[in-house]
């Protein structure tokens, strides 16, 4: 069985998700069937002793594994939208892609007016 | 085939002029799956989002998805029916997270969900597990290089844990090589494997072929689908050799980063699936167990 780490935490991470989903679309987000969903699943599946509950880990697994798929389309969209599909760059921002910077000419290259 | 077409066009009336319908309707494209194909390749990536609100509806085959008081449908025009309530809900939330335009390269569950329902490529059962037990042969944990000596190490030190659990779990014999041919897999490891897929149903099938052909390992996706190790592990794995080249040149944030976040989505899309698709045996287990 994977190491999960502690339910809460990936509650925690999920309703975080969550937010930031419907904060996209401009709408409160516990009134999402996702947040009701989640914590109605959180809820049912809360055990009290330490008891190995496989249910519950597998349940645990299912969560961690949407907190990652939530996580990674917010992480790769901002990505996108940093580096892709904005069609040609200038010269400037290329260099500054390989952390380079264009050369300087004080008083204006021989050619300017 | 022409009423599809142009059904689907109508639909579309408030997209961008797209190019080529000639090409689409003369039929040199081939069958209909391929038209069909060509229709969505031309297809903008991102379209305006024309709907409000989505909500979920339970009709006669599952779970439908409404888009205001449309409903959601297949690009092969089929009703969007899921089997598992937490799989429409998760796909409803897909739908809705989408600001201005809809990305549908960020919807994976959705995609997943249309590939099952329309069976793009038409393939059965037994072809879809064939495919899936086909990556064993050119596994990539089972593949190991000589040099350079450091990287030599962290495969065997990261990857023999895993194939051990694989052979512990299924009780077969798989092995590792660094040959170019590749370990020689014994038949009977093939066979455990093919019985033992031919156990889930044919969406979870669709999504077990898709992380397999994500992850490019067979024994790392059943380790993923087994509940063995984490989205985050089987990916990292996955791409050791590329984390290694990364450790020892640095990490470019425009391919390096992109690539394992796209990954990790699509694995962790691929996994869910599978299991909201099998969880029926799952919740009369919990039942069971009350």
């Amino acid at each position: 069985m994977a190491a999960l780490g502690s339910p809460l935490r990936t509650l925690r991470g999920l309703l975080r998700e969550l937010r930031h989903a419907s904060a996209r679309a401009g709408r409160p987000y516990r009134d999402t069937p996702a947040y009701q969903h989640v914590m109605a699943a959180f809820r049912a599946h809360r055990v009290t002793s330490e008891k190995l509950c496989r249910a519950q880990q597998e349940l645990h697994f299912q969560a961690a594994t949407y907190l990652c798929l939530l996580r990674s389309v917010r992480e790769h969209l901002a990505l996108h939208h940093e580096y892709h599909g904005k069609g040609e760059r200038s010269p400037r921002e290329v260099a500054g892609l390989v952390g380079f910077r264009l050369p300087q000419q004080p008083g204006g290259k021989g050619w300017d007016p | 085939m022409n009423d599809l077409v142009t059904r689907g066009r109508a639909t579309r009336a408030s997209t961008p002029p797209r190019p080529p319908s000639v090409l689409i309707r003369s039929g040199n494209w081939g069958g209909n799956n391929l038209a069909l194909t060509a229709l969505f390749l031309f297809l903008p990536p991102e379209r305006k989002r024309f709907y409000q609100n989505v909500s979920i509806s339970q009709g006669e085959g599952g779970f439908e998805i409404n888009l205001d008081h449309r409903k959601l449908k297949t690009p092969q025009a089929k009703l969007f029916t899921v089997p598992s309530e937490a799989l429409a809900i998760a796909v409803a939330t897909e739908w809705d997270s989408q600001k201005d335009t809809i990305k549908f390269y960020t919807m994976h569950l959705t995609t997943l969900c249309n590939t099952a329902l329309d069976n793009p490529t038409q393939r059965n059962k037994v072809q879809l597990i064939c495919a899936a037990v086909k990556f064993l042969e050119t596994d990539t944990i089972c593949y190991r290089v000589e040099e350079p000596p450091a990287l030599a190490e962290l495969q065997k030190n990261e990857w023999d844990p895993i194939v051990a659990w694989a052979e512990n779990r299924y009780n077969v014999a798989i092995g590792s090589s660094t040959s170019i041919t590749g370990p020689n897999i014994p038949a009977s490891t093939k066979d455990t494997f093919i019985s033992h897929l031919a156990s889930y149903n044919m969406w979870a099938l669709q999504g077990i072929e898709y992380v397999i052909t994500q992850l490019k390992s067979l024994i790392l996706s059943m380790g993923l689908i087994d509940r063995h190790i984490t989205v985050e592990k089987a990916v990292l794995l996955s791409r050791l050799e590329e984390e290694y080249q990364i450790q020892r040149w640095g990490s470019v944030e425009w391919a390096h980063d992109y690539d394992l976040c796209e990954l990790r989505a699509r694995a962790a899309a691929g996994t869910l699936f599978v299991h909201l698709c099998s969880e029926s045996s799952t919740v009369k287990h919990k039942l069971l167990q009350d």
